[in-house]
């Protein structure tokens, strides 16, 4: 019997490397519209954009993506001397894939700057590459704090880091929720445990007291985790991770009668979290987040006129990072408007950077950070994400 | 460390039971191809997918907003189950026809069938991302996505046991699965199909030569393995309300792995390895952390196979008495 398992084993791991090829295959997609057939032309330059454009966490991709696009659109049709093509690659989240699609990005497609990896994860991994090749990248979502850390010269971020975004979150828990015991769960991902890391290290600070787990996101029996919260009975719950698991885990505490204030972050801002976990069970759910989403009762102007052009174009609301992904891709047009044609000419210029952007002020420190760091919390009412406002002022009615 | 189990171990046994029945149900599948075939059929958990998938659908088709309460709701209950057994039942027999039978008839080696049963899993899954769950669920570029399913009926509390909450719906799922592994084990043990299920299992040449149809007999088997987990997604909806293409992945590992716990080709030990399997994970959550929980489930498994290597209860299907 044991020789038979040591075989599965083995099988077992040939399924999982199939599985991951397979995804790297799938991997590539078409460029989107506005896409120019002569693109060998010096006339057009070409800017990816990277990120998990049709896997499980897409919902927080797609409109980053969908911002970048209307800012490309936006700069064409201005009739410049030099025009943008943008290519997608689609990263599924996966790092491996990630390398793969910045490798070919570089050498066959010859970008010249990037808006993305979208995650943190595959920021990790994909960064490098890009940095090697000196190609300027800007992510509109990746949170983790280490990524500044790398010395990279060439990456930028629009969006403040869970650095910011943990103890802000918790600030608020222990703050306006008025919380003193905390459960804090993660679900050990690079993004999902660095902002649990975050909250639970301002949590004590405050004087909270933090009980603590994880679990496995790909898992839907999150049981153990549920009675371990149960038995602690928190005045409120953080999640660290993704509004796939946050769902679950959201509706197993309701069922179970856990009815303490439920905590996430930005990678719970997503519908998916409201039909995952159930309206009923989702509702009051608090989320913090970077992001500057445009909202029905709007009042700037300038929010107001992209998200209404944003909603000609595609359909849809803007959701989550979508001002960020536009802002991301403006400080790249900014550049080439400004006659920057080259890799290191457009970084040069991106560094510079300082303009009023739709999401925020948009300039960046040496090491890549943006310089404006609010943090803003949205609360699910009626099963729609509504915004409550800054975490530093807002207040739970 | 031990005190949080001590404190909650009613509501950690009660969660571990149900998953555990969850899991021997899918087990089943595993160990009766197994014990019939010698064969591990990756791609079981992608026919508990496909459960999960028309028990979902069923669930949206009626459009429910509101949980259903009195016949409509053992209506639509009998519904799901239904739908995820047959939606089952029909792919594992054309799983059987189309990937492993060419292969049985030519006498390929098991590794061949094993190699097929992985390419049909992937093939199923990418199937369900790319065309069935933005088609035929109109989830378009969502294909991937976890999809939430309306609740069905009320999570009411049925009554407490030791400090823990038994809900109507645990229980439903709970005598469900067990009286589906009973009848299963009455049809192998009392009836003339049985008879030729176990006779097959201890020697195809020989039960060929007494007259018993092979292929039938693993029709039979597929039938009954994919039937079960259909039902087993089918409670799986009502439990967890959530779905999505790869969903059969984490729990075909645990159900595989109840299944050599109980001892592979041993319907009873489907049964055993996935309530024990469910209990470990749970206590095991309970004393060291949730993070912990496959790392604590799988040592006892290796422990258990070093000390008992052909399982808690045996290997095989034969051995299995009434």
């Amino acid at each position: 019997m044991r020789p038979k398992i040591a075989r599965l084993g083995g099988v077992l791991a040939v399924g999982v490397a199939l599985t991951v090829g397979l995804a790297a295959c799938g991997g590539d997609s078409g460029s989107g519209s506005g896409g120019d057939s002569s693109a060998a032309a010096p006339s057009t330059l070409k800017i990816g954009f990277m990120g998990d454009l049709s896997g499980e966490n897409s919902g927080i991709v797609i409109p980053p993506s969908n911002g970048a696009q209307l800012a490309v659109d936006e700069y064409n049709a201005t009739n410049p001397k030099v025009k943008v093509e943008m290519i997608k690659y689609d990263s599924r989240a996966d790092a491996t894939t990630a390398v793969s699609l910045a490798q070919t990005a570089i050498k066959t497609d010859k970008i010249v700057a990037l808006v993305g990896p979208a995650f943190s994860g595959e920021s990790k991994q994909a960064v490098p590459v890009l940095e090697e090749a000196k190609i300027p990248n800007i992510s509109a979502s990746a949170t983790n704090v280490d990524l500044a850390k790398n010395g990279w010269k060439y990456w930028h971020r629009v969006v403040p880091n869970d650095g910011v975004q943990g103890p802000a979150i918790a600030d608020f828990i222990a703050g306006a929720a008025a919380a003193k015991n905390v459960f804090v769960v993660d679900d050990k991902s690079e993004y999902g445990k660095g902002i649990g890391d975050a909250v639970r290290g301002q949590l004590k600070t405050k004087g909270a007291t933090v009980t603590d787990d994880a679990l496995d996101p790909a898992a839907t029996d999150y049981s153990s985790t549920v009675n371990k919260i149960a038995s602690a009975k928190p005045d409120a719950i953080f999640f660290g991770g993704y509004y796939a698991g946050a769902g679950k885990l959201l509706k197993q505490l309701r069922d179970k009668g856990v009815t303490a204030k439920f905590f996430s972050g930005d990678g719970s801002l997503d519908k998916g979290i409201i039909e995952s976990a159930g309206a009923p069970q989702a509702e009051g759910a608090l989320i913090g987040c970077p992001c500057r989403i445009p909202t029905s009762a709007e009042t700037d102007e300038k929010v107001k006129k992209f998200a209404a052009d944003y909603k000609a174009k595609f359909g849809a609301d803007p959701l989550i990072y979508a001002t960020e992904g536009y802002d991301a891709m403006t400080a790249f047009l900014k550049a080439i408007g400004g006659g920057a044609t080259t890799a290191d000419a457009i970084n040069e210029a991106v560094g510079k950077s300082d303009f009023d952007g739709i999401s925020k002020h948009i300039k960046f420190d040496p090491t890549g950070e943006p310089s404006a760091k609010s943090i803003y919390m949205y609360q699910v009412k009626g099963g729609q994400i509504g915004l409550l406002g800054d975490t530093t002022t807002a207040t739970l009615g | 460390m031990f005190d949080n189990l001590l404190g909650s171990f009613w509501p950690y046994t009660i969660d571990g039971l149900i998953l555990g029945a969850i899991y021997g149900l899918v087990a089943l599948g595993y160990t009766m191809v197994y014990g019939v075939l010698r064969l591990i059929n990756f791609a079981h958990s992608e026919i508990f997918m496909i459960g999960t998938m028309a028990s979902a659908f069923v669930v949206m088709t009626l459009g429910i907003t509101q949980p259903l309460t009195g016949f409509a709701l053992i209506g639509g209950l009998l519904l799901m189950v239904l739908a995820g057994g047959a939606a089952s039942a029909g792919s594992a027999m054309l799983l059987e026809r189309i990937a492993y039978r060419p292969l049985r008839k030519r006498g390929a080696s098991r590794l061949a069938a094993l190699i097929s049963a992985i390419g049909a899993s992937l093939f199923l899954q990418e199937l369900f991302a790319l065309l069935i769950i933005p088609h035929v669920f109109n989830r378009p570029q969502q294909g991937r996505n976890q999809m939430g399913v309306a609740r069905i009926m009320d999570k009411e509390t049925l009554f407490t046991l030791g400090g823990a909450q038994v809900r109507v719906d645990q229980v439903l799922i709970f005598v469900a699965a067990i009286g589906m592994m009973v009848l299963l084990d009455l049809l192998v043990n009392r009836t003339k199909i049985g008879r030729g299920i176990r006779a097959t299992s201890q020697d195809p040449q020989t039960a060929v030569l007494m007259g018993v149809d092979i292929d039938k007999i693993v029709r039979v088997t597929f039938l009954i393995g994919g039937l079960m987990a259909g039902v087993a997604g089918a409670l799986f909806i009502l439990q967890f309300e959530v779905t999505k293409f790869s969903i059969g992945f984490l729990l075909g590992i645990k159900a595989f792995t109840a299944a050599v716990l109980g001892g592979i080709g041993n319907l009873r030990g489907a049964l055993l390895g996935g309530l024990f399997l469910g209990l470990i994970e749970n206590y095991g959550a309970a004393v060291f952390g949730s993070g912990w929980k496959d790392v604590i489930a799988f040592t006892v498994l290796v422990l258990v196979l070093m000390f008992r290597p052909t399982g808690i209860l045996g290997e095989s299907l034969q051995q299995a008495r009434a």
